[in-house]
């Protein structure tokens, strides 16, 4: 029965990436990076228009412009555009110039339509239906419990309306692909987070078997959860590859990268909440809705963290004009984060409590989040805080909190681990890293079996040929491939003592390893070198592929976070001066990349809290910032002193991280402006113009 | 780069004028290639190039001969380019992310100062001394700087890091004892998504105080 080391020797320390002097070198290949023998480049032509229909399409100019050797379309006069940037046309040629020269020959009209461009005139009785379904999807009444009972017994009610801006992902590596046909077999250099649902994809849609098809993704550059599946790009690739019968790359310009390829919805939240005497929350009540693009899903969950006995919430789906969301990094969370903890805000000041100790009347008491919240209050400098609206001051400070949690369980997996007789360790997983230190969590599991150093394992991974290994979604993917290679690495370490036994004189029960040797159990002396005993394996050494032990895996963290700021009430500009997050993801395997796993999550959440804003024409739906100097993220000047405080829980096994450290971040920022203001700013992001309009001074 | 601008009112544009402060480099380095065999007379200040022509650039200390257009950018040149033979120069350490100058992951030195090569048109770096980040250092010998970030796991999917590399190397080679503050300005002109900009200033900071960065 596998399981995890008592005494951890690797597993928990810190441990430098195994691709980092690759990545730092610029010698990490990506997608966008391949250079094959006779590959094409591809443009592609996106709707400038937010809503149109083609009038006309005529692409025989384009085809005979010098360089060009296929052209794909995706429909002519009739199809309907309806969202800016959507792909009409792509043109392979023999330079991206000569392509994007021949995508300005292409002979196309337009009528434009009216667009619909904000959730509230997608909803209004008027407004023109985008889908035969209809603009608005009213997804009802989920609820528990006497909610006018609730809000009855309330020593409080607060009322108030939030509201999320949309997002886009802005993967630095854009969407996209290389396709390369060799007769009927096909490789595809993707940016994925799932190889074999790539793999997959192809196979159905160009219905080749799957022994025919490689995925290839040694390194990708950032999917934050837009890259699923087989894209749209990858397909629009192969089949100009398969037309033009050369490789062909085809990887999104940066405009069409921001206006199609993916956003987290926007979410809009009319909350009513109360509370006892106590503290306790009574009832919750929230009438919601938000906007997905033109797919419309905008899901996010409410109540969110706390427990409400009695709640009520009516949903609507909503659609405009705008690209489909995707998932986002904790898909749904930092949106139900901000709309719930600014509730709790109001909540406490209609109370006299201090915000942090609402939060913890409503958080079970045995639970890791208290133990998170007393040490986070103390790190940030909790007991400096002035009560909230007591500042007069131009330049005022406040501090806010919010709890974060994830289930992370890991997806299945299995793994192929062998031993030469060099002593070479070599494992091989059909996942990818996302720049997450997949590669090098695998290392340290590897290694930690068989007493070996992480750097001297040989890890492969990236390939869809490999043992296969789920999608990189929802923080599954180290509680898939960590208890899979360690499940594997045991019984080919049984394999070897069973070969040994013999030479050691004693039973393959009995033998063990330790740091670069294989031993007998209490007898140190009874022992052989690691290489001496792989010498004893012969030409074949030993392998074996196997599934994880789910055993090995575990679900469900907590976390929170705290934050510092400084609001300029003249300017309205909020700077960050400290963060605190505290997280646990069960049995850390890497503690080096599990905390930059939180920094990012704390980054990418400071980005939503003050900067980041998908900004579409009131009229047209084009987007005005599909680019990176005007859609906002955040830079090296904006950084505050960030602490990670992880807390190992190896009892818990191990538990996916990616997404919960991103969740509370903004909803911490927005917490601690509400205590130095006084005021709730309602709307992401925490602009100088919204926090001035929340001021009154606008 | 403060190459002078040729006079206006010529009716030039990016896709057809070579600026005219290169204009030595640019007619002893150039091989007649297609139309650049037959160059347009040239102006007093500008010879007009368009097509294809050979250049020839000095890129980490070798020279380089790729064929480009006018409007080529050195980044396109480095990444995509291919030499008259047709093999790929293939330096694609430098990123194309935004191909506009605001993400700074196309960072190069130039003549050891760092630029977005998505930003400078190839025949501009004619006659100057180009860094990418795989001249900098490779894997079994890095330098100090990308050791720094190896060790502070300053990098996640690593798309922005040659970037920040160059920009730091080329910050500590100006500056090399520079405030916190100023290493949060000298790379204020390059973006990461993954967030690991804590760590990339921690690494920056050690190559600056084990006073190797330079």
């Amino acid at each position: 029965m596998p399981s995890w080391p008592k005494e951890r020797r690797l597993l928990g320390t810190r441990v430098t990436r195994l691709e980092a002097p690759l990545k730092v070198a610029g010698r990490a290949k990506y997608a966008y990076d391949q250079n094959l023998p006779g590959m094409l480049q591809t443009a592609v032509l996106g709707s400038p228009h937010g809503r149109a229909r083609i009038t006309r399409l005529d692409l025989e100019a384009a085809r005979r412009m010098p360089g060009v050797k296929a052209v794909w379309t995706g429909g002519g006069p009739g199809r309907e555009l309806r969202h800016h940037g959507e792909m009409i046309a792509a043109i392979a040629a023999e330079t991206l110039d000569q392509a994007r020269d021949a995508v300005r020959k292409i002979d196309i009209a337009y009528e434009v339509l009216p667009a619909v461009v904000t959730e509230e005139d997608s909803m209004a009785p008027n407004a023109p239906q985008l889908v035969r379904e209809g603009n608005v999807n009213v997804r009802n009444n989920e609820g528990r419990g006497d909610v006018p009972q609730g809000f009855a017994a309330a020593k409080a009610v607060f009322e108030g309306t939030f509201r999320c801006r949309v997002v886009t992902h802005c993967c630095l590596e854009p969407h996209g692909a290389v396709a390369q046909w060799d007769g009927d077999r096909i490789t595809v250099w993707a940016t994925t987070q799932g190889i074999h649902d790539v793999k997959d994809g192809i196979a159905n849609v160009f219905k080749v078997s799957p022994a025919n098809i490689e995925v290839i993704c040694e390194h990708m550059g950032g999917g934050f959860g837009s890259k699923f599946g087989l894209e749209h790009e990858a397909v629009v690739a192969a089949s100009l590859a398969r037309d033009a019968g050369r490789p062909v790359k085809l990887m999104l310009e940066r405009e069409n990268e921001q206006t199609t390829a993916g956003c987290r919805p926007s979410a809009v939240a009319t909350i009513k909440i109360a509370a006892d005497e106590s503290g306790r929350l009574t009832a919750f009540d929230a009438t919601t809705y938000g906007t997905g693009g033109i797919g419309g899903g905008a899901g996010f969950g409410l109540p969110f963290m706390y427990r409400v006995p009695a709640f009520g919430r009516k949903h609507s789906d909503v659609r405009i004009n705008a690209g489909s969301a995707r998932a986002m990094r904790a898909p749904g969370h930092p949106e139900s984060s901000f709309l719930m903890e600014s509730a709790m805000e109001g909540l406490a000041v209609k109370l006299g409590l201090d915000p942090l100790d609402l939060r913890r009347r409503n958080l079970p008491a045995d639970s890791l989040w208290q133990k998170q919240l007393t040490l986070g209050a103390e790190r940030i400098g909790w007991p400096e805080r002035l009560p909230t609206g007591s500042q007069t001051g131009r330049l005022r400070v406040g501090y806010g909190c919010a709890v974060t949690g994830w289930w992370g369980g890991g997806h299945d997996s299995n793994a192929r681990v062998a031993i030469h007789n060099d002593g070479q360790v070599e494992v091989w997983c059909g996942t990818q890293d996302l720049g997450t230190g997949t590669r090098t969590a695998l290392a340290v599991v590897a290694a930690e079996t068989f007493g070996l150093q992480p750097h001297d394992v040989l890890i492969h991974v990236g390939r869809a040929s490999y043992p296969p290994s789920g999608s990189s979604g929802g923080s599954s993917t180290i509680g898939g491939v960590a208890p899979a290679v360690r499940t594997v690495s045991e019984t080919v370490l049984g394999q070897l003592f069973e070969r040994l036994a013999p030479a050691l004189d004693a039973a393959p029960a009995d033998l063990e390893v330790a740091p670069g040797v294989v031993r007998v159990k209490g007898k140190p002396d009874q022992s052989l070198s690691w290489k001496d005993a792989c010498a004893r394996l012969g030409a074949q050494g030993l392998s074996a592929e196997g599934a994880k032990d789910k055993s090995l895996a575990g679900g469900g963290c907590n976390g929170a976070q705290f934050a510092k700021v400084e609001v300029d009430v003249e300017t309205g500009i909020v700077r960050v001066r400290k963060m605190v997050a505290l997280q646990d993801c069960g049995l850390i395997v890497n503690l080096l990349t599990a905390e930059s796993q939180v920094y990012g999550g704390v980054v990418l959440g400071i980005g939503y809290a003050l900067y980041e804003e998908r900004v579409l024409d009131r009229d047209s739906g084009r987007m005005l910032n599909p680019n990176l100097e005007f859609y906002k993220l955040a830079g090296p000047g904006d950084m505050p002193e960030i602490e990670v405080i992880m807390q190992d829980l190896p009892e818990r096994q191990v538990i996916g991280l990616g997404e919960p450290p991103t969740i509370p971040t903004a909803s911490a920022i927005a917490g601690a402006v509400h205590n130095a203001l006084g005021v709730l700013v309602p709307s992401l992001p925490l602009t100088p113009a919204n926090v001035l309009a929340a001021l009154g001074e606008v | 780069m403060d190459g002078s601008e040729p006079g206006d009112g010529q009716g030039f544009s990016r896709r057809d004028f070579l600026r005219g402060a290169a204009t030595g480099a640019v007619v002893s380095s150039l091989v007649g290639q297609a139309s650049a065999a037959d160059p347009p007379a040239p102006s007093a200040s500008a010879p007009i190039v368009s097509g294809a022509v050979t250049a020839q650039l000095m890129v980490n200390g070798h020279r380089l001969q790729v064929v480009v257009e006018p409007r080529t950018t050195l980044l396109d040149a480095l990444r995509d380019g291919k030499a008259p033979d047709g093999k790929p120069i293939d330096l694609t350490g430098a990123k194309r992310v935004c191909d506009r100058g605001a993400c700074g992951s196309c960072t190069v030195l130039f003549d050891g100062k760092p630029v977005y090569a998505c930003s400078v048109l190839a025949l501009d770096a004619l006659g100057h001394a180009i860094t990418t980040v795989e001249g900098l250092g490779d894997v079994d010998r890095l330098h100090p700087v990308q050791e720094a970030f190896v060790q502070h796991d300053a990098l996640m999917c690593g798309f922005c890091t040659p970037g920040f590399v160059v920009a730091a190397a080329g910050l500590l080679k100006a500056n090399p004892h520079p405030s916190p503050e100023e290493i949060r300005r000298g790379l204020g002109g390059n973006l990461c998504r993954c967030g690991t900009y804590s760590r990339i200033l921690e690494a920056v900071a050690e190559a600056a105080r084990t006073g190797k960065g330079a």
